[in-house]
C-alpha cells in the first residue's frame, strides 16, 4: 500500500510548480504588454464596428477593417463605400469629424429578359455551371450573344444575398437588400448588369445590339429598334443608338407619358416603386 | 534505338486511321464565303472593303492594325455583300467580311510569279510573309511574321519545324508532309534563311512512318535539316515540349522558345511561307482534316477560308444521324460548335464529328489526391490545386503556383479518374488573374 501523504506531497508539488510557472509567465506578458504596446487610434475599432461588415471589397481595400484603417488614416473617402447606410454614415461622419456626402442609394438591375422560353436555345451545354465558364464554348446554351447566360455568377458573388434566379433562369434584384456594392456588375461577362440610383425606374430591358430581324430570331423579348418609343416620348428621354434604346434618366421621369405599353416587344419595363428608400 | 520524346503528358487514343490514308482533295470553290476580321492572336484587322464592292481572290480585303496582327484577303472572286457580325468558330459572333462568289474565281494580277528566293534579304522575306496574312497554321494562329523577327539580342540557332500533330484525329499536317514534302523542305529552308540559322530539325511522331520517309526523301539533299522521329505523345506539338523532345533543351518559365534560340513553325505554316515567298500567294485555303465517326467519308480538304462548316460536311456526304458535337480544332484543344454557319478560318485544322458513341457525359467526383493529374502535367504544375484555388477564387496562391504557365493542354482533366473539369476551371482562372492585371495597370497610369 502506498503513504497516503506522498500522493498528496506529489500532487502540492505539481500544482505549486505549475502555478509558479503562470505567475511568471503571465508577470512576464503583463510587462511585454506595457514594454512593446503600440498606439492604435481607438477610432479603428469604432468604425470599424459601424462598417457593415460584409467584406465585400468594393471600396477596393481588403475588407471592412482594412477599410476603416485607411478611412481613419484620411488615406480615403466615406463614400468609397456605397454599402453603408444614411444612418452609419452619419455616425461615422460625427466620429472621424468629416462631412458626410449623402448620395442616393444605387441598387443594380438586370438589363435582360430573356429567360428560358423568351430566348431561343441555340445547343446543350454540359461544361461547368458558370457564366465565365460558358464564354469558352460559344457563350452557352441560349441564342442571343448580349443577353444573360443564365449561370448565375452573378448570385454566388453577391454578398448580401440580394440576387435571386427566377424561374426562368434570370437573377432578380431584391431592391431592399442590394446595396449597389456592384459585385455582380463584374462577375458578369456580358456586362448585362448596372447599377442606377433607386430614382429611375424606366428601362429597356435588353443589350442585343443586333438589327430587328436578327435580334427578333433569338429573343422575343428583345429591343428590335423600331424606334416607337422615341416617337411616343418625342424623342425626349428615349434615343435608339445601335439598334438599342436607351433611357435618358435626366430627362425621362416617371409623371411623363409612358411608352411602355406601347413596346411591341415590352423590352420597356418600370422597376421598383415610386416611393421605394 | 529509344525515341526522343518529353517528360509526363499523355497517350489518348489516337484514332488516326479514319482519314490518315486519305489523299487531299479540293474542295470546289464556295458559292460564299464569310472571312472574319480576326482569326488570329494578336489586334484584329480593320476592313478596307466596302458594301457592294466587287473583290477578287487574293485582294488584301483587311489591313492590320498593330505589329502583331495580320492582314486578310478576299478567298474568291465575287462582291462584298455585307460586313455585319456572323457565328465566329472561337467565339459567339464576331465581324466578318461577306462575299457572294462570281463563280469565276479571278485572281488578282499583282501576284507575279517571282523571282530566286534565294536573292531575297531576310527583312524581304519576312515583309512577304506578312503581307500574305500568314499565321501559325498549327491551331494558335500566331503571326508568323512575328515570330520571324526576334529581337537582335535574342540568338536564333535553330529552326524546329512541327509535324507533330499530336492531337487525335487530325491528319492535315500528316497528309501534307506526305503529298507535299517538297514544299515543306522548300518552305523550311527559307524560314531558315529567314532566321539566319543553320540548323533545322523537324519533329515527326513516330506514328507517320509515311510522314517520316517522305520528309527524309525530301531533305536528304540539304545536310544541315534532320528529321527525327518521336514517340507518340500528347501535347508533343506544344512548342516548348517539342523543343525539349527534340533538341533537350528547357524553355524557361514564362519564357519563349526564342529564349533557348529556337523558333518554332507548323507543317502547314512552312507551305504556306513556301508558296508566298516563291509564288507571292496569299493564305487564302488551307488542308482541314474532316474526320470523326460522325461524318461518312473522312476526308483531308483543302478549303478556302471563310467555306462555311457546312460546304465541308456536304463533301463529306454529310453527317451520321446521331453526330452530337461538332469540334473545330482536336478532341483535347478544340472548340465544340453549336452552329454549321461558321466559317473555315485560318486557325481551323479540322472539323471532328463526334456521335453519342465517343461522346461520353462526365460526372464529377471530388478529389481524391490521387495526383495522377500531377503525373501527367507536361508543365511540372499541381493541376489539381491550381484548379480548387481557381474554384475558390484565391488568385494569389494560384498565382504563387504558376497557374499562368498552364498551356491548356487538357492533359490533367483527360486522366482525371474524378473527371472534374481541371484544364476548364484553370482557364477561367488564368482568365480572371490576367483581367485583374489589366485593370491593375489601367489603374496606375
Amino acid at each position: 500500500m502506498v503513504d497516503s501523504s506522498l500522493i498528496y506531497a506529489d500532487i502540492i508539488g505539481a500544482v505549486l510548480s505549475m502555478g509558479g510557472l503562470g505567475l511568471i509567465f503571465s508577470i512576464l506578458i503583463t510587462l511585454a504588454n506595457k514594454k512593446l504596446h503600440v498606439e492604435e487610434n481607438p477610432q479603428i475599432e469604432i468604425v470599424a464596428d459601424l462598417l457593415p461588415g460584409a467584406n465585400c471589397g468594393s471600396c477596393g481595400y481588403a475588407g471592412c477593417a482594412n477599410f476603416a484603417e485607411n478611412l481613419t488614416g484620411g488615406k480615403t473617402q466615406l463614400s468609397a463605400c456605397p454599402v453603408c447606410g444614411p444612418d452609419a454614415a452619419e455616425k461615422i461622419a460625427r466620429i472621424l469629424g468629416v462631412e458626410v456626402e449623402s448620395g442616393e442609394r444605387r441598387v443594380a438591375i438586370v438589363m435582360c429578359q430573356g429567360g428560358d422560353g423568351t430566348v431561343k436555345k441555340k445547343a446543350d451545354y454540359e461544361g461547368i455551371q458558370s457564366c465565365i465558364g460558358a464564354t469558352f464554348v460559344g457563350g452557352g446554351e441560349r441564342a442571343c450573344s448580349y443577353g444573360c447566360m443564365g449561370y448565375g455568377d452573378c448570385v454566388t458573388v453577391c454578398p448580401f444575398d440580394a440576387i435571386h434566379m427566377n424561374d426562368k433562369g434570370i437573377p432578380v434584384v431584391d431592391r431592399a437588400k442590394c446595396t449597389g456594392c456592384g459585385n455582380c456588375v463584374e462577375a458578369c461577362p456580358r456586362n448585362v448588369i448596372e447599377l442606377h440610383p433607386l430614382s429611375h425606374h424606366v428601362f429597356v430591358l435588353c443589350r442585343n445590339k443586333d438589327n430587328g430581324k436578327n435580334s427578333r430570331a433569338v429573343c422575343s423579348a428583345a429591343c428590335i429598334g423600331c424606334k416607337i418609343c422615341e416617337k411616343a416620348v418625342d424623342g425626349i428621354g428615349f434615343n435608339v443608338t445601335d439598334n438599342l434604346a436607351v433611357v435618358d434618366h435626366e430627362k425621362y421621369t416617371r409623371e411623363l407619358v409612358l411608352p411602355t405599353e406601347k413596346c411591341p416587344t415590352k423590352c420597356i419595363v418600370i422597376v421598383g416603386k415610386a416611393d421605394e428608400k | 534505338m529509344k525515341l526522343k520524346t518529353f517528360k509526363k503528358g499523355v497517350h489518348p487514343e489516337e484514332y488516326k486511321f479514319l482519314s490518315e490514308h486519305k489523299t487531299l482533295e479540293r474542295l470546289p470553290i464556295p458559292e460564299e464565303v464569310f472571312i472574319p476580321v480576326h482569326q488570329h492572336i494578336g489586334a484584329p484587322c480593320r476592313p478596307l472593303v466596302e458594301k457592294g464592292q466587287t473583290v477578287k481572290t487574293g485582294e488584301i480585303i483587311g489591313q492590320s492594325t498593330g505589329f502583331v496582327s495580320s492582314p486578310i484577303h478576299a478567298t474568291i472572286s465575287g462582291t462584298v455583300k455585307t460586313i455585319d457580325n456572323f457565328p465566329h468558330p472561337l467565339g459567339i459572333n464576331g465581324l466578318m467580311i461577306h462575299i457572294t462568289g462570281d463563280g469565276k474565281d479571278e485572281w488578282i494580277k499583282s501576284f507575279d510569279e517571282t523571282s530566286n528566293w534565294e536573292n531575297l534579304l531576310t527583312d524581304e522575306i519576312v515583309d512577304l510573309v506578312q503581307k500574305a496574312g500568314i499565321v501559325g497554321l498549327g491551331g494558335a494562329a500566331f503571326p508568323t511574321h512575328v515570330k520571324l523577327s526576334p529581337s537582335k539580342e535574342k540568338k536564333i540557332d535553330t529552326f524546329v519545324l512541327n509535324g507533330c500533330e499530336c492531337e487525335p484525329y487530325l491528319t492535315a499536317d500528316h497528309r501534307m508532309m506526305v503529298e507535299q514534302s517538297e514544299e515543306v523542305a522548300l518552305g523550311t529552308r527559307i524560314l531558315m534563311k529567314a532566321l539566319n540559322v543553320s540548323r533545322g530539325v523537324i519533329g515527326v511522331e513516330n506514328n507517320k512512318p509515311d510522314a517520316i520517309a517522305a520528309m527524309e526523301k525530301a531533305t536528304s539533299a540539304f545536310n544541315n535539316i534532320e528529321v527525327i522521329p518521336l514517340k507518340v505523345k500528347y501535347p508533343q506539338g506544344a512548342e516548348k515540349m517539342l523543343i525539349k523532345a527534340v533538341i533537350n533543351r528547357n524553355v524557361p518559365t514564362g519564357g519563349l522558345p526564342l529564349d533557348v534560340g529556337v523558333v518554332v513553325n507548323n507543317v502547314g505554316t512552312a507551305i504556306a511561307v513556301a508558296e508566298a515567298v516563291t509564288k507571292n500567294k496569299p493564305l487564302i485555303e488551307r488542308v482541314v482534316s474532316i474526320t470523326g465517326d460522325g461524318i461518312k467519308e473522312p476526308k483531308n480538304v483543302i478549303a478556302r477560308i471563310g467555306t462555311p462548316f457546312q460546304n465541308l460536311i456536304d463533301f463529306c456526304g454529310g453527317l451520321t444521324d446521331n453526330t452530337v458535337k461538332i469540334i473545330m480544332g482536336g478532341p483535347m484543344m478544340g472548340i465544340t460548335q453549336h452552329t454549321l454557319n461558321v466559317p473555315v478560318i485560318k486557325a481551323t485544322s479540322g472539323i471532328l464529328c463526334l456521335t453519342d458513341l465517343s461522346v461520353i457525359k462526365h460526372k464529377e467526383y471530388p478529389c481524391i489526391q490521387c495526383g495522377t493529374c500531377i503525373g501527367a502535367c507536361p508543365m511540372n504544375l499541381l493541376p489539381t490545386r491550381l484548379a480548387r484555388f481557381a474554384q475558390v477564387e484565391n488568385w494569389q496562391m494560384a498565382e504563387d503556383l504558376g497557374i499562368l504557365n498552364c498551356v491548356e493542354c487538357g492533359s490533367c482533366a483527360f486522366v482525371c479518374p474524378s473527371q472534374i473539369p481541371l484544364v476548364q476551371r484553370i482557364r477561367i482562372g488564368k482568365l480572371r488573374i490576367n483581367e485583374m492585371k489589366r485593370k491593375a495597370k489601367l489603374a496606375t497610369v
